[in-house]
Parts: C-alpha cells; sequence; structure tokens
C-alpha cells in the first residue's frame, strides 16, 4: 500500500507540474515536449489503477498518435515569431485569476461530496480491477461483467455489488440474452469514425494545399 | 487530506489537469497550444472516467468504455483541427488566433 501511495504521487507530482509546464511555456515546441510527458504520466496514472487497457490505448494513441500529429502541425507551421508567441501580460493576469478561481472551486466540490459508496476492498485489491479480460467481455456482454440494465447504475449498485462480489473463478460467464448491455458495436462504429475523420482530414489537409501552389 | 490514495486524488488530479488546459486554451496565440490545451482537458476528464471505473462498481466497465471513446475522439479532433490548422496557415501565412477574425461581426 505504501508503494502504491509513493508511486501514485510520485507520478501525479510530475503530471501535474508538466501540465503546469504546458501551460506556463511560451515555446510551441517545449509545450508539446511537456504534453508528451503529461500523456506518459496519465498513462502511468492509468496502469496504477488498474486500467491496463486503457493505459495501452492512450499511450498508442495519445503518446504514439496525437503527439506525433502535433509535433508534425508545429514543423509545418513553425516560422521565426511563430515559436515563441508571447500572450500579453494582461491576460496572463486575467488568466491566472480565472484559473485560480476555477481551481478552488472544482477542489472544494470534489472534497465536500460525498461520494457514493466508499468500497475500501475495492480500493485496495489489485484483483479486483477491470482488467483487459473483463473489459473484453464487457465489450460482448456476459452476464458476469455486464449485468443486464446497468447501463446508468443508477438505483443498481447494490445489485452490482453483489453480482460482483460472489465471482468465483471457475464459474463460466453467462452470456445474457435480454437487455444486455454490450459495447461492442459502439466500439467498431466509434473505430469506422475514426478511419473516416483520418481520411477526411488527409484530404482537408491536401486538397487545399494544391489548390494554394497552383494560385 | 490524509496520504492515502483514494477517489478524491484522482479526482484532483483531472481537475488539476482541466484547469491547465482550459488556462491553456484561454492564453495561447498559437493555435497548435489551443489543440494542446484541448488534449490536457480531455485527459483531465479521462481521469475521471477511469477513477469512478475503479472506484464505483456500478461504472466498472462503463468508465473504461468511455474512456476509451474518449481517446479515440480526441485523435479524431487532433487530426481534423491540425487541418484546419494548416489550411489557414497556408491562406493567412500565420497560426496567431488572433488574426482569424474574418468572421467578426
Amino acid at each position: 500500500m505504501a508503494l502504491q501511495n509513493f508511486l501514485f504521487w510520485t507520478i501525479a507530482a510530475l503530471t501535474g507540474l508538466c501540465a503546469i509546464a504546458v501551460v506556463v511555456t511560451q515555446n510551441i515546441v517545449r509545450a508539446a515536449a511537456w504534453l508528451l510527458f503529461t500523456l506518459a504520466g496519465t498513462a502511468g496514472i492509468y496502469f496504477l489503477i488498474g486500467a491496463d487497457f486503457v493505459g495501452g490505448t492512450q499511450l498508442i494513441i495519445y503518446v504514439g498518435g496525437i503527439l506525433v500529429l502535433v509535433v508534425f502541425g508545429v514543423m509545418l507551421t513553425a516560422q521565426g515569431p511563430f515559436v515563441t508567441m508571447k500572450t500579453h501580460a494582461a491576460e496572463w493576469g486575467v488568466a491566472m485569476v480565472v484559473g485560480v478561481l476555477l481551481l478552488t472551486v472544482l477542489v472544494t466540490t470534489i472534497l465536500r461530496t460525498a461520494w457514493s459508496p466508499p468500497a475500501e476492498a475495492r480500493m485496495n485489491d489489485a484483483a479486483n480491477s477491470v482488467s483487459s479480460v473483463r473489459l473484453g467481455e464487457g465489450f460482448l456482454g456476459f452476464d458476469r461483467v455486464a449485468p443486464a440494465a446497468a447501463l446508468t447504475g443508477i438505483g443498481e449498485s447494490e445489485q452490482v455489488v453483489h453480482a460482483t462480489g460472489t465471482r468465483d473463478a471457475g464459474q463460466r460467464p453467462q452470456f445474457h440474452e435480454r437487455n444486455r448491455v454490450a459495447y461492442l458495436l459502439p466500439f467498431e462504429i466509434i473505430s469506422v469514425h475514426l478511419l473516416v475523420v483520418l481520411i477526411g482530414a488527409a484530404y482537408l489537409a491536401r486538397a487545399k494545399r494544391r489548390q494554394g501552389a497552383a494560385s | 487530506m490524509s496520504l492515502d490514495v483514494g477517489l478524491n486524488s484522482y479526482l484532483l488530479l483531472g481537475a488539476l489537469l482541466f484547469v491547465c488546459g482550459a488556462l491553456c486554451m484561454a492564453t495561447k496565440r498559437n493555435a497548435i497550444g489551443v489543440l494542446i490545451g484541448v488534449e490536457l482537458v480531455l485527459n483531465g476528464a479521462n481521469i475521471n472516467f477511469v477513477a469512478f471505473a475503479r472506484y464505483n462498481p456500478a461504472f466498472e466497465i462503463e468508465g473504461q468504455v468511455f474512456a476509451l471513446f474518449v481517446i479515440v475522439m480526441a485523435a479524431a479532433e487532433a487530426a481534423i483541427a491540425l487541418a484546419i490548422v494548416l489550411n489557414f496557415y497556408n491562406n493567412h501565412m500565420t497560426v496567431d488566433v488572433d488574426n482569424a477574425e474574418e468572421l467578426k461581426g
């Protein structure tokens, strides 16, 4: 437990500092570099919390994909004055005041809200985390991880706690026939959506340049 | 506040990332800097999703699935936004968002 605390606070402090550095730095290339460390730290947080598939996806898509896009954008538009574009001091002042106020509101809200059931056993037990296997079962709508009509979870938490509490190793997952919540179809739709968007972005960025070169 | 890691710790980290992203969107004049701010905001929201997936049994699948959706959506958004920024740069030879004022009333 002490190791988990130490790891969390170390990674969280590094991530937060890198995020602040993204805001503070005026050099866009450095901002992209700090963003890299922030995204990697977030992936570390995901691994620490037991969401290994989300962490892997974060590393692959964010660090491997989006950051490369951002860096290419910086390289294609980086000309002298744009690399370090200064923000006016007055804007900094207003932004800092607004930011501190917003952070205060958020932190007070988080600390004062009584979050629903503090399941201590779930917090400290790595075996209870949702591994990629159980996430895949949730995609397919297996009864063990996706009980019927648990889409919102409101009013169903007791039942869900019971269902997850009586999970034993030898039991085969039951495929719930009616009213199951499976996320495979939305996942496929969003993957096709990503493909369409990438093709569209490539077309959008290409066609204009050809037009610009012709005129 | 104790040193034990709980739901609040993750929510606080998410709030910090959110505020940093919002400030980044507000203060950067470079269009790509604004895009970086959007990524920070989405990361802060994602940390909240995953933390609730861990600490609230009712959301244990949904939180991670929605986090995945947010990541994929962020990738699509980054691609489109960069295409727009490149077009703007080709037309105006600048990436300063303060110069994008043709639609100003």
